[in-house]
């Protein structure tokens, strides 16, 4: 079965990201950029279904300009077959991006869809699931364990109360969580074998999708910072300041 | 203009996050009305007649919606979406699971997360793991919104609202309820207590966050944990505070052998009084705490217990 795993160049996780002194966004220029971290484990998560036997081949796609390719060649000397950039300089909304990826799907026909519960810039936490409504497929999020059973996949989920397991009819879209692998790193070899894996570019506007955006901007400012306060030097302290000063133990 | 509330609850109890939620439509301003969406949940719906500033709760009670499973639920959502310009739910992992998907249904974006109404198009909500505020204008005529509780005050309690009955049924077919595998506790809930202990990293292993125990027992605290620990398999996922787990706003939040990563503190930093125990001094957890310690937790902790 084929596998299709959406991924997303982001501002690397280690960087601080910092708000634009006039407030319209925040300052991505010369800063280190990465695969999302959760697309990373979605590449992982197929590339372990190939090696195991149960995928046939593991498709890579990213959306954005010519910069995601090189996302798109991470992907690949982590394991992915071949790659598919849809070219755009615009920044899109999640259902944008939802509505490509349908186009994407239709196409290739995969029997599972596997991308990262969010990325670590925006953190919508969206894609996935519009993808799943859009194509009528069935969803399971925040996946700590993914099971292919004949034809249905049992995704085990991370819910606020501890653990849930659905049993989803393939094709299906799955959306991980932090733990379900620890993703490989990769190997020299590997990443010079990327480079001659094949990678195609399409235009997003041959896609006939209206991807006008829904929303604007307005601002963005720093959040709030909280000041440190004083270090104690005993227990007893502590309890007196909690009760007397910040009063919330009695 | 009308407001569709989705009520967060497990069929018997409805959860605390879902009464801040009605307090972010409020802010929105409009006619609210909360969905219990579930099976055998009359008690809920029961408790949700109480919840101040809604007119009215719609009851959808079937087998189909009894896991809320994201395939049936945003059917459900969808089917009543007509009479609504805005559909609000709690950022919780159900809300977060269905409500994309409504919105795709609907052909609107979401606007998630949001900890602030500037009026009924513009919201204010985190980006970059917390360390950005966006203020976001929806161009779309239905908004399809995620809450974070955190940044609202939940209303009261003393309503009593009309309780009306759906007969929705819709059923997917392409999912499947197989198992749960949910953490029994008698302590509050993370995202409800008053008080919350976490411990991290340095705790060192699962049966040392033991020492945790009495001194939530003595505060009446919800226990948590860094995304660390709980990736070290101390504890279970469900107790993870950060960026990708729990958000809380407690009173009291105590961080134990927590560094205090961007990622932990995307979880806890809008706590009323933080306090970090921990034997590092430059751990960042400092730089957000209130009350430091500077010390072995595994001498603190049992002291800290015995005082309280």
């Amino acid at each position: 079965m084929k596998v299709l795993v959406p991924i997303k160049r982001v501002i690397d996780y280690n960087v601080k990201v910092r708000v634009k002194a006039d407030n319209t966004n925040v300052d991505l220029a010369n800063v280190k950029m990465a695969i999302n971290p959760f697309c990373e484990i979605a590449v992982e998560e197929a590339v372990r279904l190939k090696e195991a036997g149960t995928a046939t081949e593991v498709i890579a796609v990213s959306i954005g300009d010519k910069s995601c390719q090189e996302q798109l060649r991470t992907a690949l000397a982590l394991g992915a077959d071949r790659a598919i950039q849809i070219d755009t300089d615009q920044n899109l909304d999640s259902l944008n991006v939802a509505k490509l990826l349908q186009k994407v799907v239709e196409e290739e026909q995969p029997q599972l869809v596997i991308l990262g519960k969010q990325s670590i810039d925006s953190d919508n936490n969206q894609t996935g699931q519009m993808l799943a409504a859009l194509t009528g497929l069935a969803q399971g999020t925040f996946a700590s364990e993914v099971k292919v059973e004949g034809d249905k996949v049992n995704v085990t989920r991370e819910v606020d109360g501890g653990l849930q397991t659905v049993a989803l009819n393939l094709p299906a879209i799955v959306t991980t969580d932090l733990r379900l692998n620890e993703p490989r790193y990769a190997s020299l070899p590997n990443i010079m074998k990327a480079k001659r894996k094949p990678l195609d570019v399409k235009s997003a506007a041959d896609f006939g999708i209206d991807l006008s955006p829904r929303s604007t901007l307005l601002k963005v400012t720093p959040p709030s910072e909280r000041q440190a306060g004083i270090v104690v030097e005993t227990v007893d302290e502590l309890v007196e300041k909690l009760k007397n000063e910040a009063k919330v133990i009695s | 203009m009308s407001i569709l509330v989705f009520a967060e609850h497990d069929n018997s109890e409805l959860k605390a996050d879902t009464l801040k939620t009605v307090a972010a439509a409020q802010a929105i301003g409009g006619d609210i009305h909360l969905l219990v969406a579930g099976s055998n949940c009359a008690a809920v719906a029961e408790q949700a007649a109480k919840v101040n500033g809604i007119s009215k709760v719609l009851i959808a009670d079937n087998a189909a919606y009894e896991y809320q499973l994201a395939e049936n639920v945003s059917l459900l959502v969808t089917e009543l979406a007509s009479d609504y310009e805005h559909i609000i739910a709690t950022a919780l992992t159900t809300g977060k699971n269905f409500m994309p998907r409504v919105a795709a249904l609907l052909d609107v974006a979401q606007i998630s997360d949001i900890i602030g109404v500037e009026s009924a198009d513009t919201f204010v909500r985190p980006i970059y793991a917390g360390n950005a505020i966006a203020t976001v204008q929806s161009l779309d005529s239905k908004k399809v919104i995620t809450v974070r509780s955190t940044g609202f005050d939940a209303v009261a309690t003393d309503g009593n609202a009309e309780v009306v009955s759906l007969d929705n049924a819709t059923d997917a077919g392409t999912s499947a309820h197989v198992s749960d595998e949910l953490t029994v506790s008698e302590r509050p809930d993370l995202g409800a207590a008053g008080v919350v202990i976490s411990g991290g990293r340095g705790m060192q292993n699962g049966d040392n966050f033991k020492l945790l125990d009495g001194i939530a027992d003595k505060l009446g605290a919800a226990i948590g944990a860094s995304r660390a620990a709980v990736d070290a398999g101390f504890v279970a996922n469900d107790m993870q505070v950060g960026q990708t787990g729990k958000i809380v706003a407690p009173d009291l939040y105590i961080a134990v052998g927590i560094s205090g990563a961007i990622q932990h503190l995307a979880g806890m930093k809008d706590s009323k009084v933080i306090v970090a125990i921990n034997k590092d001094a430059e751990a960042p957890i400092f730089q957000v705490a209130d009350y430091g310690i500077v010390g072995d937790l595994f001498d603190v902790l049992p002291e800290l217990e015995s005082k309280l």
